[in-house]
Formats: C-alpha cells, structure tokens, sequence
C-alpha cells in the first residue's frame, strides 16, 4: 500500500486550502514564504528577538514588506494594491507564511493594517482612498514615504485589557465656529500598540466627554496633528519582539472629519455615525483569524524538525552503525515518538482546516454585507440594533433556504427567491462565521500552545536551546501571545455562547450530521461519522441544558452560567475544527487526480491526510464527550430517561471511533518513511 | 543601440537542492525518486542569466526578455508564481522532461526549434542566455547546442560580465582558469551567452511584476507544445556522491579564524 512519499507541497495545499485558481494568492505566498525564510529567519537568529526596543535591524522588516508586496496587499488596486475583492484568504496565507517562521514578524506585517480596518470597515469613501492610498508603498518616480499606522483600542495604565464597552479615552470639541467644521480634542491614551514606533497615524478608539458630541467612536489621529503624539515606553512583553509595541500618549487636535464613518450634526450635536464598539466587531470579526493561523502555522512548521531530529538523534556517536535501524530511524525505530508527532500534525491541520475554511467564509461575508447595509439603507434601517431585529425576521426563511438545499427535492422557484435575497444570504453566512471566527481564534491559538509544548518536548535532546531547530521554543511561547491578543479566549467562549445558540446555525448543524452520516457510511475512514455522532451528542446536550435545572431549580444554560456555557464552546470547536479537516481531505480526493503533481503519489498522500482526520476526529469527540458527560451528570441528578437517552448517543459515539487507533498507528509508520529536505529551508 | 535587444533566456528547473535526491531506475530510465513531488526552483544558473537579461532589457530601451522553459507544465506553473514576481519576461513553455538524465543534444535541438518559433522575434537582435552549467542538466553543452541551431556562432561561455559599449559592441567577461577572466568585445547581437553567477543580486519578489506577467504566464502554460525526447545515453549506473561532513557548530569565532581555517583548510 502506497503511503505518503514527501511532505506535502504546494500544490497539495492550494487544493486543500482552495486557492488552485487564484495564482495573485499563490505569489503572494510564495513572496511571504522567501521574506520569512530569508530576512524575518535571519533576524530572529541573529537575535534581534533579544531587544524590546525598535531597532534599525528590525526596521529592515518594514522596507521588505514595502518591497515585496505585502504593504499593498491589504489595498484595492485603485489605491494602489494588487488584488481586487475580498482579501481574508490572502491575508490569512501571508500570516501562516511569516508565522511559520516568526509569528512577531507577522503581527508587525499586518499592524498598518488593523490600524487602517476601522477606516476599510466602516471609513467613508474618502476616507478609505485617502488613508489606504498614502499607506501604499511610492510607485517608481514617486518621493514620498509610506505612510504606516497603529490600532489604539486598549486601554491605559493600570487598566491593562480589553474594554470595548467603557472607554477611558476621551473626545471633546475643542473649537466650533459657525459654518465650519468642528476641531475635536482627543485624549488616549493605549496600552499595548503595534506599529507605535514607526506609525504615521492612529485610529483611536475614544468615549464622548462632551454634550456637543453624542456617542463614543474611533478617530484618525496623525503625527502631525497640533498636540502631543507621544509614542510612550516600549512595552516589556516576551514574545513577538519581531513586532513593535508601546504604550502611546495623545493629546492632540484633529478636525471632525477624522472621525471614522463620518458624522451628521443634529440639533447642534456631533453624531457619529458608527459607535467604536460597531467599528470594532466588523474589525475584529476579520483579524482574529490570521491570527488563529499564526499559532496553526508553528504546529505544522515544527513537523519536519522533529522529524529530522528524530531520525538524526544517535548519528555521529558510537552507538550506532550507518545501516542499523538506530542509525537510520533514531528515534523512530520506537512508536512513541512518532504516535505523538501524529497528534501534532493532525491537531495542525485541523487548525489549518478551520482557519482557512473561516478565511474564505469571509470572503464570501464581505460583499454579501456590503450588500445587505444597501438594502437597510434603502430601506431605512440604521443603527446596529435596528439592523439586528431586522434580520431576526428573515431567520426562519435562512432555515427554509438551507433545509431546501439538503433536500433531494424542492420547490425551485423559491429555492432561487430565497437564494437571491440578500438579507437571507447575508444570514446564511453570518451565522456560520459568528460560529467559525471565535472558534479558531479559540481552539487554534488556545489548544495549539497546548500542543506546541508536545512539539518542543519532542525536542529532546535539543529541548529549550537557543538552537532549537525551527525556533520552536520560541514559538511555543509566542502562541500564548496568540492566544491572549484581539480577545483573549475569555472573550472567544463569551462570544460562542450567546451564537452557537443561534437557530439558524443549529439548523445547519442538523443538516451537517445528516451529510457526515451518510459520508460516514460511504467513507467511514474519514471519520466524519465520528465527527456527526459528536455533533448529534453535543446538540441533544445543548437541547438538555436548555430544558434541565440544578437542584436548586436554576436554569443550567444561562449567560452567567460560564462553567456550563464555556466548556460547550471550548466542545463546539474541536468538532467545528474536524469537521472542516474533513471537507479538506474530501476536497483533495476529489480535485487530487486532477492535477499531475498531485496525482503522482495522490494514494499516499490522501491516505495519510485520510487517517490524520480520523485520528483528529476521535480526539476531538472524545473531547465534546468528555465535557457533555461533565454537563448532564455533573449538574445533577436528572431525569432517568434523559440520562438514558445521553447513555445511548454517547455509546453510539464510543462505537464510531472503531479504526481510529489503527489509523494513528498507519499515519505514525508513515512518518517514518516520508521524505525530507536535506536541510533546514532556514538557519538556527 | 536605440532598437533594443531580443533576449530570449532558457532556463529549466531543477529540484530544490535542499531535498534529498536519490536516483531511482524507473520504466522510462533512471529520474530521481519522487521527482515530480519534490518542490522546484528555476535552475540557479539560469536564475543568473534571466536576472542579468532582465537588467539589460531595463537600460537598453526597447528591448524584450522572453523566457524559455522546458519542464512539466504542472511543475513549471509552480515555480512561474516566485520568477514572475522578480522581472518582466515573456513565457515560452515546452511540456517536456526537466529531468537531468535527458540528452543535451535532444533539449537544445528543442529549444532551439521553440525559440525559431517564437513570433516577432527578430534574429538580427538576438541574444540567447542561459546557464553555462545546470543543476540538472551539467552536461555544459546545452546552450553551445541552441547557438549552432539557430545559426548563432558567436558564442561566450562562462560569463560573469556584459556591457553594451558607446559604438553598440559587446565587453564579455568570460572566465577562465585560475581565477582569470577573457576579455572580448564582440560586434553585437546575435550571440550567445552561458552566463555564471553574473554580477546581480536575486531580486524581491514584487507581486505587482508578477500580476503583468501572469496576464501572459497562464496561456503560455495552457498552450505549452509537448515535447517527447528521443532516448538519450544509456546509463550503466547511478549513485549519489558519497558524503563526508565535519561540520562543527562554534559561535561568536573571530573573522579572521574563520579565515585561516578555511585557508588551512583549502591547502591542506
């Protein structure tokens, strides 16, 4: 039997990861790729990590993201940019490239662009060309500097973390003469700022602290702007120093225009058009998942290694002869070793699977929601609230459109009516992402620092060193980064616990047990009944938690309950995770034989991808089983005929999992056999 | 010379050489074990001359580089998204063999056909580029080959250096034994170059370079003329070379020790 022969390329990915057709996506990897693997690798082993200071060495980041292309990549081609549409699966490939290498490097390449989303997001017309414009690297012929920018949302010193409901920053009106445009006072100060040492401008999150001005929003400050734009102290963090950080201080006067989204005056009142908390959802809906892709990058990057490291571990001594086994496996010759760097591969794909699913989803999201503020425009709907009830009323026809696109037969007329409708596009989608978003920036980043440890404890030998290949201890620590940053994990299980409840997503999850049942039956080494069973006993249990009580009669799935609410969200994203993996495996088996590269070997290495979902799928329900038998038994007692018919799913569970120990024994002996470069492709 | 150049380089690609290549004997002769698996690079030698054509092109206006390439499509496309990005070229793709056991005699004679055929292509501008050596193809012969094709008798070798002269002829560096370089002028185009390690620097990558040139990269992939090479020498066997490594890993060693070991080293 065929087995895999090499590590998988890039042609392997594209398919996977649906980028075959977009080759402006495939350059764009492959100029991240050489940035990361030449400068960002020699920097951090030259010890540039070593400093909390901005330093020339580091700048030299800056000039080659000018240089090769990534500052403009965030732009439309009519502000200077390269590709046109939606950006999320670019940007999401370019931050899983840099953080393959270094994940600081990537926070610094995607700084600009947090700092110019509020504008992209919610910015006028004008105020996108003109910020998204000056931040494009000159043309030739053109002398001026790029422009670069940071995100001021945080909150100053002693309160350090997130608050996207009180906001300490301030805005007043500093000067309004009549007929013209008001000048604002702003205050802020941030905590914790990336791009503060370089940035040009910065959008500021700030309250109103002034009757004349009716709401909090986010403001664009400059360097330039009468007042103080002090930069503040470096801050003292451990981890991504590839990335600039401080603790800004502004104090300055802009004109109202600067106020993101624009404004109206009303009755003499300055009112913003988007709060800084609607700005900021639609920004951090789309930059938690690069970030998820970060840690998911190091997981896969520590694979090939350990590899080497394994094989390679009693070369050179006495021990042992070229020719022996110990020679020639190392520490491979042993199953352990390689049973263990299964779960990390699997556990990395899995990551991969899910960001990149959420990515694309994104984009798909994007126009859609463009489209849906002009229907509530034309319509009259404003305010995020409005718009929420509104699309509360097109739910039920999101669930008819989704159970007529599973059925065998429809109405099709009404199947295209609903398809075409905007609003139920638009509640198709978001439903999916609200779940999809959290959940890797979650279960990515918070599950792969986990994993990460594993990796590095693979090391052995090399262990915490310095000259650790693949800079893995460094990794492992940057993913607590990771997973802390845009919405520490806290916030993620906050999130999914008020929209995994969401009825249109719970109808697509009925709907996604039913197609991965049927999967099951037809390809049961895929795991995907492993993956239906998990996702039928995680729904009945949220169906029990909503219905049971406590002994004290409290309901058990209540907001505040977080030890029930939580764990269900921290169950939801395991499966999610596989559940995905395994639309990837689908998806190469399918294009795989396409493509000549690929077919080549596709047995091997569709096999293998095939066992790693299944081993991923037996960890991740056996996870929501865990933690769904911690609900309906640890709350109780309850009624005997609800425990009976949890008893009953939880053991269909355990008996899908039939193989999965086989397939993580066939995937570990793959790994002793696969191919690897010759050499690390960057230095210690 | 105000009308410009037609610099047409060929340059194949080879396996990344960080991977490990093991010859294997397969039904259609010896390849190298999961070759078509392995990632590929545009051959370094040839990198050299297509950066240096790129160059010429720049400071001689009215000039165009094309690129030919032979080379499994599906593997060429690969490597076209990083060497699209470095300079503007136009692709010309042969669906043949990249592999390093082919005949050099059977790809010159291919490629010197696609080159004939290219459209436009004024011979009284020619000049040919590529590499002197290959990673895969280290036969030398190759580009010797395209020149006697096309016609082409002004041939150069090793070259390090090329500069257009006031009067339009040609200063070639050309190396030769002991560190030493030839010095020719030659009257001007059409010429062929072998060029080795040139004198530039590998270009970033600039995704904008690289979206002109896809407009023209993908037709040229889809519309590749497949090539079949006719049975080239019989190999009686095939080994990798033996490998002897004394490396040892010292940090923060002096300059000028490393110098004297590495001169110690080369005269003992």
């Amino acid at each position: 039997m065929d087995t895999l022969r090499t590590l998988p390329g890039d042609d392997v990915r594209q398919i996977m990861w649906r980028f075959t057709d977009r080759y402006d996506i495939q350059m764009v990897v492959q100029s991240a790729r050489s940035l990361a693997r030449g400068l960002v690798a020699r920097l951090v082993a030259e010890g540039a990590r070593k400093t909390h200071e901005w330093t020339d060495h580091k700048a030299q980041l800056l000039e080659a993201f000018d240089t090769s292309g990534l500052t403009a990549l965030f732009m439309d081609p009519h502000q200077g940019g390269f590709i046109d549409g939606p950006k999320n699966l670019a940007l999401a490939l370019v931050a899983f490239e840099l953080a393959w290498v270094d994940a600081g490097a990537a926070t610094c390449s995607l700084a600009t662009n947090l700092a110019l989303a509020p504008i992209h997001e919610r910015g006028t017309t004008e105020q996108r060309d003109e910020y998204m414009g000056r931040c494009v690297p000159p043309l030739p012929g053109e002398d001026r500097a790029p422009f670069r920018g940071a995100f001021a949302l945080t909150e100053p010193l002693p309160y350090v973390g997130v608050e996207t409901n009180t906001l300490v920053g301030k805005l007043r009106v500093a000067k309004w003469e009549e007929g013209e445009e008001p000048i604002l006072q702003v205050d802020k100060r941030g905590r914790f700022i990336t791009g503060m040492d370089f940035a040009n401008f910065a959008t500021c999150a700030v309250d109103t602290d002034d009757p004349r001005i009716k709401s909090s929003c986010i403001v664009i400050v400059e360097d330039t702007d009468p007042g103080l734009f002090d930069r503040g102290a470096p801050t003292l963090k451990m981890v991504h120093q590839l990335s600039s950080t401080r603790d800004p201080v502004f104090n300055l006067q802009v004109p109202a225009s600067r106020i993101v989204g624009g404004y109206t005056v009303k009755d003499g009142v300055i009112v913003p058009n988007f709060t800084h908390s609607e700005i900021i959802g639609a920004v951090f809906h789309r930059t938690r998942v690069p970030v998820a892709l970060m840690t998911t990058a190091k997981l896969l990057s520590a694979v090939e290694p350990v590899i080497r490291y394994q094989r390679q571990r009693f070369r050179g001594g006495d021990a042992s002869e070229p020719g022996t086994s110990k020679y020639e496996l190392g520490l491979q010759a042993k199953p352990d070793s390689v049973l263990r760097l299964v779960d990390i591969w699997a556990a990395g794909e899995a990551g991969a699977s899910l960001g990149f699913a959420t990515a694309r989803l994104f984009d798909q999201l994007d126009p859609t929601e463009k489209e849906k503020d002009r229907v509530f425009a034309e319509r009259g709907v404003c305010g995020a609230k409005s718009q929420l009830t509104a699309l509360r009323k097109v739910e039920k026809q999101a669930i008819e459109y989704l159970q007529m696109e599973a059925a065998p037969t429809r109405d099709e007329a009404r199947f295209a009516e609903l398809g075409q409708d905007t609003l139920v596009r638009f509640a198709l989608l978001e439903s999916l992402a609200n779940i999809l978003c959290p959940a890797c920036k979650l279960w990515n980043t918070g599950n792969g620092a986990n994993v990460m440890r594993e990796a590095l404890a693979l090391m052995g030998g090399y262990g915490i060193t310095e000259d650790c290949p693949g800079f893995l201890f460094y990794k492992w620590t940057d993913a607590q980064l990771e997973a802390t940053y845009e919405g520490p994990e806290a916030v993620q299980r906050r999130q999914l616990s008020i929209t995994m409840t969401n009825e249109v997503f719970l109808a697509r999850l009925r709907i996604i047990i039913d197609q991965f049942m049927a999967l099951g039956e037809s390809k049961p080494e895929t795991g995907a009944a492993v993956v239906a069973k998990g996702l039928a006993l995680w729904l009945w249990t949220i169906e029990f938690l909503h219905r049971a009580k406590d002994p004290s009669g409290a309901r058990l799935y209540h907001n505040r309950r977080q030890n029930v609410t939580f764990p269900m969200a921290d169950a939801l994203c395991w499966l999610m995770a596989s559940y995905c993996q395994i639309g990837d495996v689908m998806e190469l088996a399918e294009k795989g034989p396409e493509n000549a590269v690929v077919a080549e070997g596709l047995e091997g290495t569709l096999g293998f991808f095939t066992d790693l979902s299944l081993v991923q799928a037996a960890r991740a329900a056996g996870e929501a089983s865990r933690v769904c038998a911690s609900m309906v038994y640890g709350f109780g007692p309850q009624a005997a005929e609800e425990l009976d018919a949890f008893d009953a799913l939880r053991s269909q569970l355990d008996r899908s999992m039939a193989g999965a120990a086989l397939a993580k024994d066939r995937a570990a002996q793959a790994l002793t056999q696969v191919m690897i470069p010759e050499a690390l492709d960057y230095p210690l | 010379m105000s009308a410009g150049y037609h610099i047409v380089v060929c340059g194949g690609i080879v396996p990344d050489p960080l991977q490990t290549l093991e010859p294997v004997q397969g039904p259609a002769g010896w390849g190298l074990k999961n070759e078509l698996m392995l990632p590929a690079i545009l051959d370094p030698w040839a990198g050299h001359a297509l950066f240096e054509a790129a160059n010429l092109a720049k400071n001689v206006p009215g000039s165009k580089v094309w690129l030919v390439s032979m080379g499994p499509k599906a593997k060429l496309q690969q490597v076209m998204m990083t060497i699209a990005q470095k300079v503007p070229f136009e692709l010309v793709v042969l669906d043949g063999p990249a592999s390093g056991f082919a005949d050099a005699h059977e790809t010159g004679a291919a490629l010197a056909e696609a080159i004939a055929a290219i459209p436009g292509l004024d011979t009284s501008k020619l000049l040919v580029f590529g590499g002197w050596q290959s990673a895969s193809r280290g036969a030398g012969a190759t580009m010797q080959v395209i020149g006697e094709k096309l016609g082409i008798f002004e041939q150069f070798q090793g070259v390090d250096k090329l500069e257009v002269l006031a009067d339009g002829a040609l200063r070639v560096l050309e190396r030769v034994e002991g560190g030493s370089y030839q010095d020719s002028v030659v009257s001007g185009a059409p010429a062929v170059f072998g060029w080795a390690t040139g004198e530039l620097p590998e270009p970033p990558n600039n995704p904008q370079v690289g979206m002109q040139n896809m407009r023209l990269v993908m037709p040229a992939l889809q519309k590749a003329k497949p090539v079949k090479l006719e049975k080239g020498p019989e190999y009686s066997g095939v080994q990798i070379p033996s490998q002897k490594r004394e490396t040892r890993v010292v940090k923060d060693a002096p300059v000028d020790q490393i110098a004297k070991e590495i001169v110690d080293w080369l005269s003992a």
